[in-house]
């Protein structure tokens, strides 16, 4: 238990995708015009997170690693799949935000045209595909752990992009020499938050 | 194809601006703000950047080349599909590569080479530009976009190894006895090191290229 809190408040404050690693920038500096467009989209990551790295977990326990297939048949313990995980992972990742977009247009449709064209493009977010590659690459132990990770990745993207949409809304009253407006002053503000959030470094419960 | 009527120069100068266009008004970073995902994470030391650079430029010139090729065999409801197994399978064979002639590049790389995939610079040109062009100047603009990718990571990448480790490619350019610990002056900038400067360092390249290029201000 201590060991799943402690991979939750990680892969939250500590590595978090967005500060730590700048996965899933496109559309975090898109998107964040407005807080509330914003969060619609933390949500829908999160929960595509959430779904796809355990998924993935499995996949890559039991049909990707060397020796995976073994439960199969005894006659595959030499086999060595994990060279196919990249299009295993995306495979998975595609079709599930495709059913994730699919009940978001269904009971919420007003969200689905605001979130428009970016719904589709969480199938190409870094910040997914980065969560499957990070668990397979750290090695977790259990489905638990896996999951556990998923989540606290998504919540910390969700937190990165909520505070950068609420900081542009105040942006506009603010005075920024021309060049520097929109894109230019967006990356050094994450730049900023993100030293701010190596704060966290160290932190071990 | 039947569209070859009037036979164009292979280096005409609308395809010399496939090339240059990314490399300054059309940038895929600093202007399109397209695949800055798996880009700034490998920008602390040259030589990896570099690497990513032209892993990049290969995988968006093939993949633009390929899908021009079969652009209009393509059903458009399930392009994004075959678009990601086409550019999947590309950087597979890049990992490969990588893997094979220079390991330790490809250790620090880590997850960013798998990355390359979901890299919005190669869905977005694949979408915006080799869907409906031929296949030369699309793998132009796949290369051009490429470069100037990797023009934006090896600018960066030089600047933060130089001021956070003194060194180019490895080689020292500041000399030890300027240091403090041996009697000198001069002290590293951490700050350089840290993931969230490479942030910094791009708002400052777009401040400078917008300050020259007044068509790119935002309102």
């Amino acid at each position: 238990m201590e060991n799943l809190i402690n991979i939750f408040v990680r892969s939250i404050f500590i590595d978090n995708m967005i500060f730590a690693y700048f996965l899933g920038m496109c559309s975090y500096l898109a998107v964040s015009k407005t807080v509330k467009t914003s969060t619609g989209l933390g949500i829908a990551v999160i929960f595509v997170m959430l779904i796809t790295v355990p998924v993935n977990y499995l996949l890559n326990r039991f049909v990707l690693l060397p020796g995976a297939l073994q439960w199969l048949d005894e006659s595959f313990a030499s086999l060595d799949l994990s060279f196919l995980s990249f299009i295993m992972f995306i495979a998975v990742i595609a079709s599930i935000v495709q059913l994730v977009e699919m009940v978001v247009e269904k009971y919420s449709p007003a969200l689905y045209n605001s979130l428009g064209i970016f719904l589709p493009l969480i199938a190409v977010n870094c910040a997914i595909m980065g969560g499957s590659l990070f668990m397979q690459q750290r090695e977790y132990e259990t489905l638990g752990e896996a999951t556990v990770f998923g989540l606290g990745s998504g919540v910390g993207w969700f937190l990165a992009i909520i505070s950068i949409a609420a900081i542009r809304e105040r942006l506009k009253y603010s005075d920024i020499p021309k060049p520097l407006r929109g894109l230019g002053i967006s990356f050094i503000l994450t730049g900023l938050m993100g030293i701010a959030f190596m704060t966290f470094m160290g932190i071990k419960l | 194809m039947s569209d070859v009527k009037e036979k164009e120069p292979w280096f005409s100068t609308k395809n010399i601006e496939l090339l240059t266009g990314p490399l300054n008004s059309k940038n895929p970073i600093t202007v399109l703000v397209l695949g800055i995902c798996s880009a700034l994470a490998v920008t602390v030391k040259l030589e990896p950047a570099i690497v990513m650079a032209i892993s990049v430029t290969v995988v968006t010139a093939f993949s633009n080349l390929i899908i021009s090729l079969i652009r209009n065999t393509i059903p458009s409801r399930i392009r994004i599909i075959v678009q990601l197994v086409v550019i999947a399978a590309l950087v597979i064979l890049v990992d490969e590569v990588l893997k094979a002639y220079v390991y330790d590049v490809s250790k620090q790389l880590s997850v960013f080479v798998g990355l390359i995939i979901t890299n919005c610079i190669v869905m977005g040109r694949l979408e915006a530009f080799a869907l409906g062009n031929k296949p030369w100047p699309a793998f132009l603009d796949g290369i051009g976009n490429g470069l100037g990718y990797g023009l934006i990571l090896v600018v960066l990448a030089f600047f933060r190894e130089l001021l956070g480790s003194g060194t180019i490619f490895g080689y020292r350019v500041i000399p030890e006895s300027f240091y403090y610990s041996n009697g000198g002056m001069y002290e590293n900038n951490g700050l350089m090191i840290l993931p969230p400067m490479a942030l910094i360092l791009v708002g400052l390249i777009i401040w400078i290229q917008r300050g020259r290029n007044r068509k790119l201000i935002e309102e």
